[in-house]
This record gives structure tokens, sequence and C-alpha cells, in this order.
């Protein structure tokens, strides 16, 4: 029998519980059963959650000396916080309070009103028995490094970074591309404002190109990360641009002078050319080029070297004999705001792109579009001469779609409305316009008013899905043009219109290696190959995973505003926890008893957060409690018992199995059962 | 390489030369075909509108004799045509996956001493076996006499992409195993977007204005792309475009001279096996014009001086 | 009134916190109904699960064991569902030597969106176990074997590749 005093505390929830579970009955029950158990005091209250009901508990605990609390109500989830708290203010240990659901697993879901009322005194039975094992655990303490790690700079790794230095705190922006600007870049306008793109990024791009506290690494990728949060270690991979940075002035010589002509299928999305030494845009930041060793003539065929040649600087800028340069950081917390790859549209075969000349996909028609792309902002078929007298915008291309994916790309009806604007103004007025549809999802502030503004501009607006995209005609009006095949499920009739151009706008998908990066951070991608956050609802930019966060596109498909507020919020969560300088760990953790730790290593390949580590010299194992999260798969795995879980330990565990078992389903109680 | 042969009836009338060209060129190949002894005719399309059971019986019993004939181990059964072709590995999927079904042909099959168990046959279309068991690099050792400057445009017709199976041999909305076939026979391949497109089948018979446009439509579509014949894989499809075209031509007013041939005659060709053998001659629409265009020497890369306005093209992934 | 009641068989099911008891409890707030058979114990996650809490959950009176987690490559722990997962088939092995029905020890995963589907689970659980009858596992484990399994099914001896629900 044990020594612990523990109290019972059975709550009515108004009538949540009470309608279905005989409440005093449990209680009194508790009261006079299980007084071997360790019960010195049942009670029950109609809201034990209110602050009445937390006194009750509070009061007893200083009077009876209670040891040990078990609150039979809700579900742990709501409030174990509540009820532990409520015990830390009495003085008993926080982790010495249990709590036991019969509201959700047994009033709400159950009729039979005696069953129900012998299964939660089953619970409370197996709570009583567990708690009195528990042992009172001081949370983790761990210090928190000022610096911060964004991964990504988009609008929304841009927006966190310069949140957080303009707070003080240093900051280390890697972007895998040559120049920070993501997908925004590429815009012309963005709606429903039509602002220019570039226009609104390139003043928060020179912020954070001249921010003394961002550390800008750009054509770099994280290799690795070790660590756990507030003490992050990241091994990033300096690609060699083969310029100096520290010589060259961005006079942009080199570019002029280079011979090798490649298509830029990166920023250019394919639609215009740029030299082997290349800046990915006139306002790159930061402004030096980069050499693209696959097409420079010196890399495969050592000849050339012009760019080096007419370098004007002293000593030269160009040097061909860089090397990658592998750079480590220490950080406390790290922002992940990768952001997303275009739908590939050459799988919908149907839709022509690809064959096609004139079928092109949202983001060639941005880099059309845009002053300083391919076309200098003329909209033009493929030939890059003739302008188009009709023009078709499809909606949902790889979204909304079970063949592809399942979701909604949320910018493509704005994007298409934009693309539909922008037609009637570059190449215009008098062009036809026909955009197909499914459904018109235009929800946020300005964008309804956005959408009747193109509705008055005379767009044909046929409601939808295309069936097919194709040049061959039937009949003599068809001739030389593309034909939209689609049924107007508005008047009920298919309909086959000629147009001169199709863009597709193309869905949002999660980038091509998010699975390897999320192993590589410790965070989990959901089935549709985003990452995943704590909460969909409440808590949209932390991840399971402490000290990593996400923001931007790469949580999931989003427009401009939404990635700019969540790379804003990752940064408040960011700088909130950096303010306390030290971060406090849930203490369920596994610890390995050395004694009787044989070192068989059979734990030793159980975890992935890599917190086992074996001591060679002494043969044991030993667990890092900062890296453990305290799944508790190694203590299930170790043959000597030789691995212990605080909170979810072999004792408490089957403690509480033995109570649950101690009644029949339809009352009284079972046979001593023999647990040896 | 030995397989279970089934012709069907198109083979031994009016596709003839896709019998005696799929002969011809399975030796050069080292593939046996050993032909199902006495096969019946599958019912095409029209029997499995009239009557199910009788028809998936009829079907069945050429899947049993196939079954029998199994000498060795070899359970593969190959149909160059494609109705036949969907037929048999239809009914056998369908008596895989009801029961029901399989017990009532297997009773009607019992009348002639037949029984089938359904899964021990895996029916092949012709193209199938010579892509992906004897394969592109085998097919192209033994060109010898390759189709240059000949532009071919492959025509799949529907029944043998669609509908999707479990484990399809190609893309149903834009196959290219036929295009990468005739690709390594030194023709070049016309892509153009109606390959996949139903030929009409039976509307001949049953509404001929609406067939002669279905019919139309392709063929246009090949002219408009500049296809030097129609390379199809299907008797009916073949019979469409071929026998009927003259009345395509006299319906629209349309002047269409477009030959419609079996890619197992291209690949005789290319092998080197004289046209005689190959079924020539028994062409409505008369194929030599368009052969007498194969060149001797492969086709000039010409250095196209590239267009300074023009907006790049994307290109198109790698064929596997 | 000596009628014979209905024999109501014990199961205990162990969840991991993050899914299964989130769907557990996402049953309850969409009240939906299910038998009362079933007893939770909360784990953080199913690689917790020690293969001797389901046998000595069977020894103390249990008639049936539900194992519950994250469905695979959902696990909160990232892959340690995948080790439950093991110790599971081969934990069913063993008790197919013992001479405990298969049907006894049932997987299930579970997403924290899956409360209702969780709820149908374990009605479909409680009545397989009710049809099996009780367990009775001193008589199962009886070394000289001559003690005949009370009530339900003869044992079945071919352990069916059951697909994980």
């Amino acid at each position: 029998m044990t020594e612990e005093r523990i109290g019972v505390y059975v709550c009515h929830c108004g009538t949540n519980i009470s309608a279905t579970v005989d409440v005093e009955d449990v209680a009194i029950w508790a009261g006079k059963e299980l007084e071997d158990s360790g019960v010195v005091v049942s009670r029950e209250y109609k809201f034990m959650c209110s602050s009445l009901g937390q006194e009750l508990i509070q009061d007893d605990i200083k009077e009876k000396g209670l040891t040990r609390v078990v609150v039979a109500a809700c579900s742990p989830h709501l409030h174990e916080n509540t009820f532990r708290t409520a015990c830390d203010k009495a003085g008993l240990n926080p982790f010495l309070c249990e709590m036991v659901s019969v509201r959700e697993q047994v009033s709400w879901v159950h009729t039979d009103k005696v069953a129900a009322t012998q299964k939660a005194k089953a619970l409370v039975f197996g709570g009583v028995e567990r708690v009195a094992l528990h042992e009172p655990l001081e949370p983790l303490s761990v210090p928190i490094n000022e610096t911060t790690l964004v991964v990504g700079a988009g609008i929304a790794g841009i927006q966190a970074a310069i949140e957080i230095a303009d707070s003080g705190f240093p900051v280390v922006l890697v972007e895998r591309e040559p120049s920070i600007g993501g997908h925004m870049a590429q815009f012309d306008k963005t709606f429903p404002t039509l602002d220019c793109s570039a226009c609104i990024l390139t003043p928060k791009m020179v912020t954070v190109g001249d921010h003394p506290n961002i550390t800008l690494m750009s054509y770099s990728e994280v290799e690795r990360v070790d660590g756990y949060v507030g003490n992050f270690t990241a091994t990033i991979r300096k690609k060699a641009r083969y310029v100096v940075e520290d010589v060259c002035t961005g006079c942009g010589i080199c570019i002029e002078k280079c011979p090798a002509k490649v298509i830029d299928d990166v920023f250019e999305a394919g639609l215009g050319y740029r030299k082997s030494i290349y800046r990915p845009f006139p306002q790159a930041v930061p402004k030096y080029p980069v050499i693209d060793t696959e097409s420079c003539i010196y890399f495969q065929r050592g000849k050339c070297k012009a760019c080096q040649i007419f370098c004007p600087t002293q000593p030269n800028s160009i040097d061909f004999e860089q090397e990658d340069e592998l750079v480590q950081v220490d950080v406390g917390n790290i922002i992940l705001a990768t952001g997303y790859d275009l739908f590939d549209s050459r799988r919908i075969p149907q839709y022509g792109y690809g064959r096609l000349a004139n079928v092109f996909t949202s983001l060639e028609f941005e880099r059309m579009c845009n002053a300083s792309g391919p076309t200098n902002g003329a909209v033009v078929l493929r030939d890059g001469v003739t302008e188009p007298k009709s023009v078709a915008v499809i909606h949902c291309v790889g979204s909304r779609d079970k063949n592809y994916n399942n979701y909604c790309s949320v910018i493509c009806c704005m994007q298409s409305l934009k693309f539909a604007h922008l037609v009637k103004e570059r190449a215009g007025p008098k062009t036809e316009v026909y955009n197909f549809y499914i459904d018109m999802r235009t929800a946020f502030k300005d964008y309804d008013e956005f959408y009747q503004k193109v509705l008055g501009e005379g767009v044909h607006f046929v409601r939808g899905r295309v069936a097919e995209v194709t040049d061959a005609a039937r009949l003599p009006g068809e001739e030389g043009k593309i034909i939209i095949q689609a049924e107007d499920t508005l008047i009920g009739k298919q309909r086959r219109i000629p147009v001169d151009m199709v863009i597709l706008s193309a869905g949002l998908e999660p980038r091509a290696d998010s699975k390897e990066v999320g192993h590589k951070f410790g965070i989990s991608c959901s089935t549709q190959g985003f990452f995943t956050e704590k909460h969909p609802k409440l808590d949209p930019v932390a991840t399971m995973t402490e000290g990593i966060f996400i923001a931007g596109c790469a949580q999931g498909p989003k427009d401009i505003p939404a990635s700019v507020s969540q790379g804003a919020a990752a940064s408040a969560r960011v700088l909130g926890r950096i303010q306390q300088k030290e971060l406090a760990l849930e203490p369920v953790r596994a610890s390995v008893i050395e004694e009787n730790c044989s070192g068989c290593r059979i734990c030793n390949t159980m975890c992935p957060f890599n917190a086992i580590l074996f001591h060679e010299d002494r043969m044991v194992t030993e667990i890092n409690p900062a890296l453990c999260q305290g799944c508790g798969t190694c203590v299930a795995a170790c043959p000597s018992n030789a691995i212990t879980g605080t909170q979810f330990s072999n004792e408490q565990v089957l403690a509480q199995l033995e109570g649950l078992l101690m009644l029949a389903v339809n009352g009284g109680r079972v046979l001593e059962p023999e647990m040896a | 390489m030995k397989y279970s042969y089934y012709p069907g009836c198109s083979l031994e009338r009016n596709a003839g030369a896709y019998h005696e060209s799929a002969m011809a060129v399975a030796e050069p190949l080292d593939i046996e075909f050993v032909e199902v002894n006495d096969w019946n005719c599958c019912g095409a399309t029209e029997y499995m509108a009239l009557d199910l059971l009788p028809a998936f019986s009829l079907i069945g019993r050429n899947l049993a004799l196939a079954a029998n004939q199994n000498s060795n181990g070899n359970n593969h059964l190959v149909a160059p045509c494609s109705a036949c072709f969907l037929n048999l590995s239809k009914t056998d999927r369908y008596m895989r996956d009801t029961p029901e079904l399989a017990e009532q042909v297997n009773a009607a099959l019992a009348a002639g001493d037949l029984h089938y168990e359904p899964g021990s046959i895996r029916v092949r279309h012709l193209l199938d076996i010579i892509v992906n068991d004897v394969g592109f690099e085998a097919v192209a050792e033994k060109v010898n006499k390759p189709l240059y400057d000949l532009r071919l445009a492959p025509y799949y017709g529907c029944l043998v992409v669609r509908p999707v199976r479990k484990t399809p041999f190609d893309d149903p909305e834009y196959p290219t195993a036929l295009d990468k076939l005739l690709k390594t026979l030194g023709a070049t391949v016309v892509d153009y977007p109606l390959k996949a497109q139903c030929c009409g089948g039976h509307m001949t018979q049953i509404k001929e204005g609406t067939a002669l446009e279905i019919i139309r439509r392709l063929l246009k579509n090949a002219a408009d792309y500049d296809a030097d014949a129609i390379v199809t894989l299907c008797p009916m499809c073949q019979l469409n475009l071929d026998a009927y075209q003259e009345n395509v031509n006299r319906h629209f007013g349309t002047n269409y001279k477009i030959p419609i041939l079996y890619f197992t005659q291209l690949m005789g060709l290319a092998f080197g096996l004289p046209a005689g053998k190959l079924g020539f001659g028994k062409e409505f629409v008369d194929a030599r014009p368009a052969l007498a265009k194969i060149g001797v020497a492969p086709p000039k890369e010409s250095r196209k001086k590239r267009d300074k306005k023009a907006l790049p093209m994307p290109v198109m992934p790698e064929e596997v | 009134m000596a009628e014979q009641k209905q024999f109501e068989p014990l199961i205990i099911g162990f969840t991991c916190n993050w899914c299964s008891y989130r769907a557990a409890d996402l049953a309850g707030m969409s009240r939906k109904k299910y038998p009362p058979n079933v007893r939770l114990i909360r784990l953080m996650c199913s690689g917790r699960l020690d293969p001797t809490f389901v046998l000595k959950a069977l020894k103390g009176g249990a008639d049936a064991v539900m194992i519950t987690g994250c469905h695979p490559g959902e696990c909160h722990y990232l892959e340690q569902n995948y080790k439950a997962y093991r110790r599971y088939i081969l934990l069913k092995r063993m008790l197919k030597q013992f001479g405990v029905e298969p049907e006894r020890v049932k997987l299930i995963w579970a997403s924290a969106a899956e409360g209702v589907r969780l709820a149908d689970e374990i009605t479909k659980m409680v009545e397989e176990v009710r049809a099996l009858g009780p367990l009775n596992w001193t008589a199962v484990a009886s070394p000289n074997g001559d003690h005949p399994v009370q009530g339900g099914h003869p044992i079945h001896l071919e352990l069916k590749e059951e697909a994980v629900a």
C-alpha cells in the first residue's frame, strides 16, 4: 500500500459529465474503495476548472497534506495545464497531478449510464494507481542563442529577417539562388492593387542587403542541422560564385562580354536567355554575378575567360579557382520560408503545354509582362512579334484535381483575373479574353472588387473545366488557332473557342525536395508535401519541433499578404523566445540507468532525433535530455529495462493498466488479476 | 521468345498485311508465335453490346485454349488487333475480379470440356511485346535500311490505351511507345494531337456521316502536320482510315492521299525485308508514292539560325 | 431473473498522445457513440508500446487489446510508429504460438481528424471480441493444455496477413 496521500476530484462539468456518469457515486466510491490505494479525500464539484474548483484542490493540498492529485474531468489536452498550475501554486509539483478524461471518453460517447459510471470508476482507479508512482519533475531549462537562421529569402523570409533584425537581434539569411527575392521578384504586377511587384519588393531587398544585423548568405544551402531549440548548429554550404565579393563592384561588364548564352529556366521561367556569367535580374541583391559552370566555355572547354579579361577591378574579381565553402553557424531558432514550385503543366498533355507554341504557364506570362523580361513587357505570341487577338486563361491547372493535386492553390483565380486585365491593357482593349473557371475564389480584402472591375472590362467568363487545348481545327474559323474545348456549365453546352494564345494558371506545389529539407530540420510534411504546422487553426507558423518555425508558401499556398503575415508571425514567436533568454522544456524524457545498461545498443538506432549517444569507452548508452523528445520508443526497446521514461515509465503504465482492469465492464470487481 | 498468338478474324482477311508483316518481322527479332489452336472470333465490339454472358464465354474459350496450349511456361498471349486485345484482357480481368462471372463462364466452357482459371493468361498487345520485351535496342540492331526522310504519323486509336488498366503500358492521353519505335526505325515522327483519338470504329456501319467526319478529322490533322503516311496498330483503324478515305474525299470535297500502314510493315521495310513479303499492295490508298520518299542518307541537321525575336519553347521531359 | 447476461468484453486501448488520443477526443466532441468496453491508456507515442504491456493486459483480465497510433509517415516523432508496427507483427506471431486468437490484438492507425472512424473501429472490435468470447488467459497459458478455452470460437491457427486498418 502506498504512503502517498491522494486527492480525487470528479467534475460534473455542468451536466456534460453528470448527465451520463453518476458523479457523486464515483466520488463516494473512490473515497471508500480506493482508500487502500492512498485516497484520503474524494470530492465532486460542478466545474473543477473554475477558480472555486481549483481552490478546492489547493485548500486540500495545504490542509490535508496531499501528495498526489487526480482530477476526473475533460480531456487533458484542454485542462491539464490548468490543474498542474493550480497544484504548483499550492506548493505541489505540477507533475504530481494526473487528469483522467471522463467526458470525451465516457459521458459524451456512451449512453448506458451504469456502464458509463463503471467505466469512469475504472479510469479513476487507473489514474489513482498511476499517480502514486509519479515523480516530481522540473522543466528543463535551455539557454537561447540570440541568432536566428532564416532559410529562404522570398517575401516571407525577407519579412521575417527584417523584423528580427530591426528588433536588434542577429539573423543569418540563407538563400539557394544567387539573389534574394524569390518568386515575387519574377512577377510583374501584384493583385489587387496592381502594384509593380519589383517596386514594392526591392526596397525590402535593399534593406536586407544593407542591414547591419543580417548576414546574407546567398547562393548557399543548409547542409546539416544539429542541436536542439536554443542551440542549433547549422552547416551551410556557400557555393562558389567564382566572383570575389570583396572586390567586385557589380559593374556588369563581365556579363556584357560573355559570349555564352543559354536559356534561363529559373528566373525567366524558360522564356528568356541569360549569359553564362549572370545576375538573375537587374535589381539582384547581392549584386555579384555568378558563373554557371555547365554553360561556361572556360569550365567546359578551357577557353574564353572573357569575363576575367574585361573585369576592370584591381585585383581581378573573377576567380576560377574559387571553391565551395562550408560555414557553421550557431543559432537559437530557425524559420523555414522555402516557398513553392510551380506545377509542371507538361503533366497534363491535354492542355498542350510544350507541344503547342502559344500555350504559356503563369510564370512565363509574368515574365512576358514584366518590363525587364524577354519581351520588355509586350504581350506577344511565341514568335516574339505578333500580338494575340484573343487569349484564353485557364484556371485550376493541376489544382482541385484528383489526378494531380486535390487542393486549391488559393492565388490562381486572382492571378487569372490579373492576367485578363494585363492582356487588355497590353494587347489592347479589343483583345478578346476568356477566363475558364470552376469557381471564382476572390475572398480577401479588395479581391472581389477587383473581380468586378475585370468583369467590367469585358472579359468573358466561362464556367467549365477545360477538356482540351488543341490545334486540330474542325471548322474553317478554327484554322491556325488554338481551340479550347470546354463545357459551359451555365448554358449546358459544349463550346469550342478558338484563340491565339493560352495562359495556364498552374497550381502551387511544395518544393520538389521538401521531404529531404524537412528531414534535415526534423519536421514533417503533410501528405501533399507542404510542411506540417503545429495546429492548422491555432498555430500555423510553429511546427511540432521546438525552435523550428515555418512561414509562407512552404506551409501551404497563399498570397503575398498572408506570406508577409506569416513571416512576421514567425519572427514574433522567435523574438518572444529570445527575450526569455531561457526556454523551459517539458520534462517528458527518457534516461538511461547506467548500471543496468549492457551496451547492446539496440536503442541506438531507435532515435530519429539523434538524442542517443554511445560511449565507446564505457560501453554504455547515454541520452541527451535536451534533444530527447520523450517518445519512449527506446524505453520500450531496451531488453534490460535500463531506460526509464519520466511520466510514462513502465511502472506507471502498468499500474494504470492494473487499475483499469480491476472493474468488469458490467459491474462488480474482476477476480484479483495476477500481475506478476 | 515464344508467345501464344491470337490473330483474330481481321488478320485472316482484310488485315492480312498486318499478319504477314508481323510474321515476317518475328523471325529477325527471334520471336516465335504459336497460334492458338482452334481459336474463335472474339466478338469484336458488337457481341458485348448484345449479350454479355455469351460474349464473355466466347472470349473465355480463347483464353482457355491458350491456357491449355501454354506449353513453355510463357503464359503470355499476344493479340495484334486492339479490339481482340481489349476483349481478351477485359474478360480475364472481369473473371478475376468477379468470381460469379468466372463461375458462369466456366460453366459455359464446361460444355466443351474447357475451363479457364482467371489470371493464368497474361494478354499483351503486339506493340507491347516489341517495345517492352524485345526492346528498342534490339530493334535498332536489325535496322539496316533506315526510313530516312519519311514523315510518319503514329496512330494509336483508342482501344490499346484506354480504358486505363491497372498496369497501363502507355499513357492514356499522350502515348509515346509507337512514336519511339518509329524513331528507332529512322523515320521522322510527326507528333500530331489526334494520335489517340477514336477512328469511329463500327460507326461506319451505323451512321456513316458521323463516321466520315471523325475519319476526316484524323486525316486532316495528319495532313496538316505534313505526314507522309499514318502508321496504325489496329485493323479497325486501318480499315476506317484507308478504305473510307475515298468516301471522305467525295463527301467533303477533300483530296487526301495518305497511305495507312501497319507498324510491322514499316519495321519490315527498315529491316530490309522485301515489300512483297510485308503485305504491301493490298492497301486502298497506294503506299508507293510515300515510300518512294525514303532517302538513303540521314536528314541533314540544318543549323537553323536562331530567330532572335522568338521566345524559346519549353523542353519536353526526356522519354524514359 | 436467471437470464444469461451478455458477455461484455473488456478491451484495453493504447493511444498515442498526438493523433489517436486526439481522435478519441474528437469522437467525444462529435458525440459519436461507441460501446463502453474499451478503456484507453495514453502514451506519448505508439513507439512507447512495450509488447509486455499487451501481454500483461491480456493476462490481467482484458479480453483484447487495441493499439492505435498516427498513420505511417505522420508520426509526431517522425518514424516511431514504424517501430511500433514491427513490434506488433512479431507480437501477433507470438500470440498465435500461445494459442491466443490474432483478432484479440488489433493495430489501428488513426489521425487526429478521424474521430468518427476510430469510434467505428472500436464498435467493430467490441463485436468481434464478443463473438470470440472471454479470453480466460490461465486456460490458454496452461502448461497442460487441457483446459478448454471458455466459450467462443475454436482457436484459428493461420495468421491471416491482415491489412492494418
